[in-house]
């Protein structure tokens, strides 16, 4: 080797130790005492060991303004590239805000919306870790013009790859919008917030103190806005969690799901479940039970668990395929629907037809919420978004009926009537257009004021309808399971649909009341 | 022999004494309650008919709905297990009167063992030892003051019809002789509806030993040795053995030699047990006399190979007994633990609910039972004994209507050490998820170097867990062991996560064989060489430890080897690791990567949320009723109010323990999410 190959190598394994360094050691250092990791060391933990390939490395902003020309550190803010969770490409971006705060400059963009570009073509899901301060003031347009760029990517991205959001501190301003386009958003306690407009604006506009965490906290999105899928306690099991989820996740909207080899027998029969549900009919009982039972290895990972908790929605596997559940909870709300709960389970259900993830839905559901607020709030319209979603959706469908299965929600959750491929009812089951007393008032108003007549319209009315027989008759029941073998009978019913294939009419595209 | 006999008891019982009457050929009938309809003693019966509603008062001790089923089943026995009727004379009569065979003693027998005023005076007669105290009714609060200081402090009040606990006080005073009078006096009339109270010597370090008795009704009688029942909690029986780790060959005669002649002096015939107070100086005293079947019988079973619910049932057939007392020999060990449905985390609360997971250990036959093929049930045979008694079954709701008790957990082995490590094996085999339960307290006890010594008196409880039970600190020798073997596992479930299809061909992942596991606050570094039959797990200070074991992942039960010793496992998910739960520890292990490891130990250390100190209302709702009042200290768990919500009530609980300070919601009031319901200090 000549000595002018020796100085080329050694120049170049001194820039990228530079690069590497990101804002120097000191801010570095700054960034661990924040209960942070930096943007290389969180993508050590996404990615398995070794796999990362980076793009951009010395990529610097071409600002002039402000003494901008004086710092250009090499990467500009931002870490790309692609890597591997357990052998599946995925491409990655990390802002890094030991580098000017991790703001986003027209470069910074560039290299974000390089690796989409990348990822989009190669069938792969990208992963935005976002730690930023948010536009480099000192771009001004250009900046702005960065994040319109990387907008667009998302929504081009949007059904054609997964897309992830993890939000590691700071996502403030025009930020917050391309996380809020992306499929999943997972924030780290303590140490992230996203908000439109942060607690000094508010205060200045409307006089309101609130603090960053209240304004936009992991707890305020999980729980109230519903804005995040999930919080965890630090950045090492957020990307933990992240890489798990991934697991469940086809690359891209060109193939099927991962299928993983699985250690729990298909036909485990769980004679628990024949007393899951409780005598009396209005007392509650633990939907998850059921989902973690007939789950292979009792594994779920559940999406949003903290908000509208009267529908769970979440991932499981089947003879080790991937299966999105959605299931009314008996525990919150008698498991009804709301605006909430419709939203949340509505986009659950888009983005597993988006992405070919057979839909499992478990109903015990005594309708929709009554009240103003919901109709005041527009339950009408939120409630047929998962209507909409339903019946839309062209991947295998399977419901299990467990219980309740009254009026509107009966058509709506998955029904045999919105395309449903199977449908099972336990014997359990109660499809009608309502409870028995409130049909017996209805139709029997005559006999109201007459306790013992009331009394006996109800027993009628139940012995009529309260059971899965009246649907199964028709058809809109395919077969009345024994809850013991559900495991059994879902995973066949999926078996047997894994070659759907459905066809929506053309379409520009839908108009999902939004 | 009888063809057919009814069951008038619920829980394990019942379904102990189906297994001996199916094994004798007989034909057996269960009674239930509404709250029992789906129970597994009805499961188990060849007959089965409905008594009533739950409350135990308004079914299962109603003698006339009991003597109803009997009349319409047809049976020609009745066994009425232990509690409910099994000591009330008048339902012996009543049988009597139909025609139909007691299994226990005569009316005459329980009558007057059943007074504990009258039963000590016959001891006295019959010469046995008996506490000094004073035998005659007390009138009031005042009275019992005075006797208290005759017989001298301390002294214990005890109704004279009670049992298991209730209706006893122990006083060190005066102030505490009238409290205790008074409390007795009204526990005793709730719950036995007599309200009689009587005060004796308490005896201090003592330990409460008993003698099995079986007689039948042609004048012979033996003991069928004695156990040792010391581990009480509030005069409840937790853990018992057999034979009595205190006793010598002398005192084990004296004590069974006057049990029978007690049981004699009262035409006793049938199995019975004669409970004594033992102090340190192995001088004994009469307590009282059970005149049925105990709850902790099977120990005396497996050391002595004697099926008692078959001795009963014969003698109640008016069969002389087949063994004479120098048949009786007792081999090897027995321990029973008692598995209640009680959360020792929050100050033993009863908890009830749904039993969504209940795997007890599997059954083992061995030792005497099994010698003489008297093992009720079909397990397969072994060197050591496992024997679970149960009543419940996994998807089994436990009601608040009747005992907590769950089940019995037996092991025999020929050491007592033997017999010891056998259940703790077998405590952590046991799955029980959905409630609360005392199965982490139960290793803890297990492993209390009192308990193995053999030293319990029946304080231990008391003055070992003086502020309740916190869980258990495993020591060091032991996490290395839990590190080793969640290591191993925790590769095995890596490399299946590096199996996911769609891998990019040539750049698979490779899973490592360094690892970084941290539990309880210890941190080990090891390196994993797996092999067809197991792994290796090497530390870095040059120690390494075999591991083996058929896990897989999702097993909720991690049956593992580590260098050749057992190591029983409990596992559930958490994130980067395990939550494993063994030797009553709950612990989280992570098992990391070098690199893992290192950037996880930047992560800051959170403390625990400071839980508010707000009861909010978690759905819009109807408030139905308050469980509590201000100023009320409740305990974690403790139900604080009920929300009607959609037609469905909701029980909201305690977070943590605390004083209520506010109530803000009253009966019928109309709640919006997150309003405030009450506030804590």
């Amino acid at each position: 080797m000549g000595l002018k190959m020796k100085d080329i190598l050694t120049e170049l394994s001194d820039r990228r130790e530079a690069a590497r360094l990101g804002g120097g050691q000191k801010r570095l250092d700054a960034q661990h005492g924040r209960g942070k990791l930096t943007a290389r060391e969180r993508i050590d933990l996404l990615v398995d060991e070794g796999s990362f390939e980076e793009f951009d490395m010395f990529v610097t902003h071409r600002c002039t303004d402000f003494g901008m020309e004086n710092q250009k550190p090499a990467g500009d803010g931002v870490v790309t590239g692609w890597g591997t969770i357990n052998g599946r490409m995925v491409y990655v971006f990390s802002q890094d805000f030991t580098v000017l705060g991790g703001s986003v400059s027209a470069t910074h963009a560039m290299k974000i919306c390089k690796i989409m570009d990348m990822a989009m073509q190669n069938g792969a899901p990208v992963i935005g870790i976002n730690d930023s301060g948010g536009a480099r003031i000192q771009e001004g347009v250009d900046s702005l013009a960065g994040y319109g760029d990387v907008f667009q990517r998302n929504i081009m991205a949007s059904g054609v790859v997964p897309q992830i959001s993890v939000i590691m501190g700071p996502c403030a301003g025009g930020a917050v919008y391309s996380p809020a386009m992306t499929d999943f958003i997972f924030m780290v306690k303590d140490s992230s917030y996203m908000f439109v407009t942060g607690p000094d604006v508010v205060k200045t506009v409307t006089n309101e103190v609130v603090t960053a965490e209240e304004l936009g906290g992991a707890s305020t999105h999980t729980k109230k806005s519903s804005v995040a899928d999930a919080a965890f306690e630090n950045d090492v099991e957020a990307l933990a969690e992240v890489r798990r989820l991934v697991d469940f996740l086809p690359m891209n909207n060109r193939e099927k799901p991962p299928v993983r080899p699985f250690f729990d027998e298909p036909g485990r029969v769980e004679a628990s479940l024949d007393t899951l549900v409780p005598d009396n009919p209005n007392a509650p009982y633990d939907m998850k039970e059921l989902i973690l039972k007939l789950a292979d290895e009792g594994d779920f990972y559940e999406i949003q668990e903290e908000f509208a908790k009267n529908i769970i929605t979440g991932f499981i596997r089947l003879e080790g395929r991937t299966v999105g559940v959605v299931a009314n909870q008996p525990m919150v709300l008698a498991g009804c629907l709301d605006i909430d709960s419709s939203r949340k389970a509505a986009r659950f259900v888009r983005f597993c037809d988006a992405f070919e993830i057979p839909i499992l839905t478990l109903i015990d559901v005594p309708g929709f919420l009554p009240g103003t607020s919901q109709e005041y709030s527009g339950v009408i319209k939120h409630g047929a978004k998962l209507l909409f979603a339903y019946g839309e959706a062209t991947v295998p469908k399977v419901t299990v009926i467990t219980r309740k299965a009254y009026g509107g929600a009966y058509v709506v959750m998955a029904s045999k009537h919105l395309r449903a491929d199977i449908n099972y009812a336990w014997p359990t089951a109660e499809i009608a257009v309502m409870g028995a007393k409130g049909a017996t008032e209805i139709i029997h108003r005559a006999d109201l004021g007459d306790a013992a007549k009331t009394a006996e319209h109800v027993a009628d009315y139940e012995e009529r309808f309260a059971n899965p027989f009246v649907a199964a008759e028709r058809g809109f029941i395919d077969e009345v399971i024994q809850p013991r073998s559900t495991r059994k009978r879902v995973s066949r019913a999926f078996a047997s649909l894994r070659n759907k294939d459905q066809k929506m009419p053309w379409k520009k595209h839908d108009n999902i009341p939004l | 022999m009888f063809n057919k006999i009814l069951i008038a008891n619920r829980g394990e019982i019942a379904c102990r004494v189906i297994k001996t009457a199916r094994k004798m050929g007989i034909g057996t009938v269960a009674i239930y309650s509404d709250a029992d309809r789906q129970a597994l003693h009805v499961q188990m019966a060849d007959e089965a008919i409905h008594i009533g509603p739950p409350p135990a008062n308004q079914s299962y001790i109603v003698i006339d709905k009991v003597m109803e089923a009997v009349k319409a089943s047809g049976a020609q026995a009745v066994h009425p297990g232990y509690g409910f009727l099994s000591e009330n004379s008048k339902f012996a009569e009543a049988l009597e009167a139909a025609g139909v065979a007691f299994v226990g003693p005569p009316v005459g027998a329980i009558e007057k063992m059943g007074d504990k005023i009258t039963s000590k005076k016959i001891a006295q007669e019959a010469g046995v030892s008996t506490v000094p105290g004073y035998m005659g009714l007390i009138a009031d609060a005042d009275e019992a003051v005075k006797i208290s200081n005759q017989v001298g402090y301390p002294v214990m009040l005890k109704a004279s019809a009670g049992g298991g606990g209730k209706g006893m006080r122990i006083a060190w005073n005066d102030a505490e002789a009238r409290e205790g009078f008074q409390s007795s006096k009204n526990e005793a009339a709730n719950s036995f509806g007599d309200d009689r109270i009587f005060i004796e010597k308490f005896v201090t370090q003592p330990r409460h030993i008993e003698i099995q008795v079986l007689c039948d009704s042609h004048g012979n009688g033996i003991y069928l040795g004695e156990r040792e029942c010391s581990i009480q909690r509030r005069q409840q029986k937790v853990v018992e053995e057999a034979p009595s780790p205190f006793l010598d060959e002398t005192t084990r005669r004296a004590m069974g030699e006057q049990a029978v002649a007690l049981a004699q002096a009262v035409d006793y015939a049938s199995a019975g047990t004669v409970e004594f107070i033992v102090d340190s100086e192995k001088n004994f005293y009469f307590l009282e006399m059970n005149t049925r079947l105990q709850v902790e019988h099977p120990v005396t079973e497996l050391i002595t190979g004697v099926d008692l619910v078959e001795q009963m049932i014969r003698v109640a057939n008016g069969e002389a007994l087949s063994i004479t007392q120098d048949d009786v020999t007792l081999t090897g060990w027995a321990i029973e633990n008692r598995l209640y449905a009680e959360d020792p985390y929050r100050g033993f609360l009863p908890s009830i609910g749904r039993l969504t997971r209940y795997r007890p250990p599997m059954e083992q036959a061995a030792g005497p039972l099994l010698v003489n093929d008297k093992w009720q049930g079909d397990a397969p045979s072994g060197a050591i004994a496992v024997r679970n008694d149960t009543g419940v079954y996994e998807g089994g709701e436990i009601s608040m209507y009747y005992d907590p008790m769950i089940a019995k957990l037996c092991t025999w082995a020929p050491t007592r050490e033997a017999a010891i490590e056998a259940m703790r094996v077998a405590l952590d085999s046991f799955e029980v998820e959905g409630i609360g339960h005392n199965l982490p307290f139960l290793s803890a006890v297990m492993d209390h170097p009192i308990f193995i010594a053999g030293e319990m008196t029946t304080a231990f409880i008391e003055e070992q867990y003086p502020d309740g039970f916190e869980g258990v600190e495993l020591p060091d020798a032991d996490l290395r062991r839990i590190a080793s073997a969640t290591a191993a596992m925790h590769r095995v479930a890596e490399i299946r996560r590096a199996r996911v299809s769609g891998r990019m061909d040539n750049h698979e992942r490779k899973v490592g064989t360094d690892w970084n596991v941290t539990l309880q606050g210890q941190s080990f570094d090891v390196v994993i060489s797996a092999d067809h039959d197991g792994s290796t797990v090497a530390f870095d200070d040059g120690t390494s430890m075999r591991v083996s074991g058929a896990w897989t992942p999702g097993d909720q039960l991690a049956e593992m080897s580590v260098d050749g010793a057992p190591l029983v496992l409990k596992v559930g998910k958490i994130s980067g690791g395990f939550r494993i739960r063994t030797r009553g520890a709950d612990i989280k292990v992570h098992v990391r990567t070098p690199r893992q490891a290192e950037l996880a130990r930047k992560m800051p250390e959170k403390l625990p949320p400071d839980t508010s100190k707000l009861l909010l209302c978690p759905m819009p709702g109807l408030v139905v009723k308050l469980d509590v009042a201000e100023g009320d200290e409740v305990q974690e768990g403790q139900a604080l109010c009920t929300i009607e919500a959609m037609k469905m009530e909701n029980i909201l609980r305690a977070e943590k323990k605390g004083t209520v300070t506010k109530i803000n919601a009253s009966a019928g009031d109309s709640l919006a999410v997150d309003d405030v319901i009450m506030e804590f200090e």
